[in-house]
């Protein structure tokens, strides 16, 4: 089941990371390019800037994510990338794909 | 039966304390695909939600009326089929069909409301027009009061097999027995072959565009948030579309992700009421059962406040915990089982769709 970390405001920015095990956070409001964020993790905080406009409820990542690695919400595998994926980058269609709802090849 | 609708509509604007949809189908059907929409339509009857029936049929569909009564009589509920062709027209048969409805609603004006055990209840769960609010907050709300109605011995079902997809082993390894277990598989797998024989990517269809904009990018994204709504307790059950329930507790239905076909499936199962959770907001709700909205997203509650029975966005301004929403919905579902009004039933929403397996002919 999903754990609530809790929001921590940094000017304009809100967000949720729901399970430890994520490379990604969820925004809770509009997050302005260049936003300044502070992500508490277990034992120690990362400093993350936004590098794109992320709307309510989008994703950005937490963590460099490689072309083809996994990307994880909810503690689960949602897709993989599609390009190399920097600390703060906006995810969404132009760089996460489904693996499971593929056209057959 | 589609030529009828016209025909229903006019009878039920005329009767008050009726009620009446309209479909596409009954006629040019065969197999498997016309007994489903025999199927639905008698178990839609068959409601508990439902004291009489009143069939208008044109009279030389494929659904066998014979039959289809027989089958609604052995609830031992008033039902009458009327023919547009027997009755010699449109008008004899709004007519006629007006004063036999009158009737019906006199005798059922009479019947005496009972005290019902929770056990009897069976909830639907929905989802649909969804965005990441409704992953967050509203469907593990609502898992929250699934698992209050599931521990009082009522019944929850877990709908839409196109959302489970990507999240079937999580649900899976909550199966009662190791035959759930095998029946989730197997019906997450038939509708992913189902998906894959149109030869493009889910997306568009799975997620929506509304889903995308809603910041729920892939398939697997939006099943992990939509099982949220079960809560945590055990599947005792799979079921076909429509099919009744035989066991109480989380029961899950294969429907597809389309909302009012699913609510359809659910309903004719049995559902008394419909719990369902939005993101960007929708007005969909049933001529049979009341449908209960509630939104993760706590500008939908502002923007479509006429249309949403509960704010789970609080969960996300920090002002609720998400226990606290799931009992704030487990009151309501009380409450609106014991026949307070939602939003969709005041706005007179009537939606219905049987789920199709073949073509028309």
């Amino acid at each position: 089941m999903q754990k609530r970390a809790k929001p921590r405001e940094r000017s304009q920015g809100t967000f949720i990371v729901i399970n430890a095990k994520d490379n990604v956070a969820i925004a809770l409001n509009d997050i302005e390019r260049g936003t300044p964020l502070r992500l508490q993790r277990s034992c120690h905080a990362v400093n993350i800037v936004v590098k794109q406009r992320v709307p309510f409820g989008h994703k950005f990542a937490t963590e460099r994510i490689g072309k083809g690695q996994v990307i994880r919400k909810y503690g689960e595998t949602i897709g993989k990338a599609t390009k190399p994926i920097r600390i703060g980058d906006w995810i969404h269609t132009h760089n996460l794909k489904s693996i499971r709802g593929r056209a057959p090849h | 039966m589609i030529c009828a609708s016209e025909i229903a509509l006019k009878i039920a604007s005329r009767v008050k304390g009726t009620v009446t949809f309209t479909h596409q189908h009954g006629c040019t059907q065969i197999g498997q695909d016309l007994e489903r929409t025999f199927d639905t339509l008698v178990r839609i009857a068959c409601n508990p939600n439902v004291a009489a029936t009143l069939a208008i049929s044109l009279g030389c569909e494929s659904v066998d009326t014979e039959r289809f009564i027989k089958q609604i009589e052995r609830t031992r509920k008033p039902v009458v089929m009327l023919g547009i062709q027997e009755e010699h027209g449109s008008r004899r048969t709004v007519e006629k069909g007006i004063a036999i409805a009158r009737k019906m609603v006199e005798n059922t004006a009479r019947m005496k409301r009972k005290q019902c055990d929770l056990s009897e209840l069976v909830v639907g769960l929905e989802c649909g027009a969804s965005d990441a609010a409704s992953g967050i907050a509203a469907n593990p709300a609502l898992g929250v009061a699934s698992e209050m109605i599931i521990r009082e011995g009522g019944t929850a079902i877990l709908s839409e097999t196109t959302e489970l997809i990507g999240a079937e082993h999580l649900v899976a390894k909550r199966s009662a027995t190791p035959h759930v277990k095998k029946r989730i598989y197997e019906i997450v797998g038939r509708m992913q072959k189902k998906i894959e024989t149109m030869g493009v990517d889910f997306i568009g269809g799975q997620p929506t565009p509304g889903n995308l904009r809603g910041g729920i990018t892939t398939i697997e994204e939006k099943s992990l948030g939509c099982i949220h709504k079960a809560g945590n307790a055990q599947i005792q059950e799979v079921l076909e579309y429509g099919e009744k329930p035989r066991k109480k507790g989380l029961i899950i239905m294969d429907t597809p992700g389309h909302d009012v076909e699913s609510i359809t499936g659910m309903i004719a199962g049995g559902a008394q009421l419909i719990a369902f959770t939005t993101g960007l907001g929708t007005p969909v709700g049933s001529a049979i059962a009341p449908v209960l909205k509630i939104t993760g997203n706590p500008r939908t509650y502002r923007t479509m406040k006429e249309d949403m029975d509960i704010n789970a966005g609080t969960i996300i301004e920090g002002k609720e915990t998400i226990e606290c929403v799931g009992t704030k919905i487990y009151d309501e579902i009380i409450r609106v089982a014991s026949g307070k009004r939602t939003k969709a039933e005041k706005h007179g929403h009537h939606e219905f769709a049987i789920n199709r397996i073949g073509p028309s002919l």
